[in-house]
């Protein structure tokens, strides 16, 4: 039977800096595989629908006619199947995380005609 | 014999990360009998399964727990996998076997930051979660996710993570194992801390044959069963041995999960050296047919899939028994006799994962 046995470590970490952040000042830098939000380069997008079959939520809707990709940020589990899927590889996955939203909302990519 | 109590023991109770609840009978402090009820976040993943697509299920599956969530991928993953004779690649299955063992590492850690919490250790509670914090971010530097891995696909595994970051994973593990040394002492040998787990929550070795117990409540009653064993991923390549105690009290199991988390370090290194090169995945044709018990070992104990297909896209049937479950007769044998202060000590010795158990 030990008595105290924390006490080395406690004695140490009064002494040396925190483990942790101080955080809104100081903020981690993401990983470079971070799963953080979908992006989509639209101008590139050839709107095949490929994202919307493979997306286990249903969050990716694709109006071909239209020319407008939307997806809704509050559905995305950043699974990643659709960058996988994507043949044009227009869609990435963004490292930082999506903005925290008080209300739903579907995000928009509209395709401008001109470009094609 | 003195008056009979009941007291309602959660759902909510400051010792307890989900919901179960507890009736404890009680003749003045001491329990005599506890009845469990759960069902307070069932979410019906099982059903899931004939509407979606058997590739999207692994996503589902992965989410039915937030701690062991890359292990139930995996136990979805191997099942499916059998059910349409796909041998995967070595790669991929030492991949598994380290991301397997990191989640063991970070479940284990943060149970015995929790298990420091309920006898109010609060100091040992932080630096365990302290020493966890690096492994989660190991976690998210090759899998993307905190707790969520989304590695595992059926097939293989959906990303690799090169040579030269697995050496340098190795020597961080080395650090932090040496800061995780630090933190043993005090669950082992601590005066205030064995005054509190030893005797505590009897559990013999024929009662947790006879209750079905799984995981280290079995192996801290002398019972050398981990289903790893049974050769799945790269466990059979490596070197490792059950840890096994036999005093069957919440000190045993301390210890089993004490032990484990250095035999994981130990499996990861051994992984890390053996782990061949070659392809991560191999391509997936058909539907599954036919039926299959997968069994895992997760850190709380033996999950079993059934799977049954019936070569369609979507499968038939999808049944877990997850440890938790399997684990609760146990439980309400361990609580009879012991004091009421001691409840919320033996109740998280079983590692309780509600959200496992209700799916």
């Amino acid at each position: 039977m030990a008595h105290l046995t924390i006490s080395k470590i406690i004695t140490r970490s009064a002494v040396s800096k925190y483990a942790t952040r101080l955080y809104p000042f100081v903020k981690r830098e993401p990983y470079k595989n971070t799963r953080g939000h979908i992006a989509n380069e639209i101008n590139l997008c050839i709107f095949c629908s490929l994202c919307q079959k493979k997306c286990p939520t249903h969050a990716i809707t694709v109006k071909k006619p239209d020319k407008i990709w939307e997806i809704d940020r509050m559905k995305c589990i950043q699974c990643g199947a659709c960058v996988d899927a994507c043949p044009k590889k227009c869609l990435s996955m963004d490292q930082q995380y999506s903005a925290p939203s008080p209300v739903k909302s579907i995000e928009s990519f509209h395709q401008e005609a001109s470009t094609l | 014999m003195g008056t009979r109590t009941i007291i309602p023991f959660g759902p909510q109770h400051p010792v307890l990360p989900e919901p179960i609840h507890l009736d404890l009978v009680l003749e003045d402090e001491k329990v005599v009998d506890a009845l469990p009820s759960i069902g307070y976040v069932h979410r019906g993943l099982e059903r899931l399964a004939e509407v979606k697509d058997y590739n999207e299920l692994v996503y589902v599956a992965e989410r039915i727990c937030g701690i062991c969530s890359f292990i139930h991928g995996q136990g979805y993953c191997q099942g499916v996998e059998t059910l349409l004779n796909v041998e995967v690649p070595p790669r991929a299955k030492y991949l598994r076997t380290i991301w397997a063992e990191l989640s063991r590492i970070h479940s284990h850690l943060l149970w015995l930051g929790l298990f420091a919490d309920s006898f109010g250790f609060e100091s040992l509670f932080m630096h365990c979660w302290r020493v966890r914090e690096k492994i989660v971010d190991i976690i998210e530097e090759t899998a993307g996710g905190r707790v969520i891995f989304g590695s595992c696909k059926v097939g293989g595994v959906r990303r690799d993570i090169s040579n030269d970051t697995l050496k340098r994973i190795r020597g961080e593990l080395a650090a932090i194992e040496s800061q995780y040394n630090e933190l043993k002492p005090t669950f082992l040998k601590d005066a205030s801390v064995n005054r509190r787990t030893v005797g505590v929550g009897m559990l013999s070795r024929e009662q947790a044959i006879a209750l079905g117990a799984v995981g280290p409540t079995l192996r801290g009653s002398g019972v050398a069963q981990d289903m790893r064993k049974l050769g799945y991923a790269a466990y059979k390549e490596l070197q490792w041995e059950p840890v096994v105690e036999t005093a069957g009290d919440c000190y045993a199991r301390t210890v089993v999960r004490v032990r484990e988390v250095t035999m994981s370090f130990d499996i990861i290194r051994q992984a890390i050296e053996k782990i061949p090169a070659g392809p991560i995945a191999v391509k997936i044709t058909g539907n599954p047919t036919g039926e299959f018990f997968s069994r895992l070992e997760q850190p709380r104990g033996e999950v079993v899939y059934y799977l049954k297909g019936n070569n369609t896209k979507n499968l038939e049937r999808f049944r877990i028994r997850t440890p938790t479950f399997a684990n609760s007769p146990p439980l309400v044998i361990m609580l009879k006799g012991c004091e009421l202060p001691d409840v919320p000590v033996i109740v998280l010795t079983i590692d309780p994962c509600i959200s496992c158990t209700e799916r």
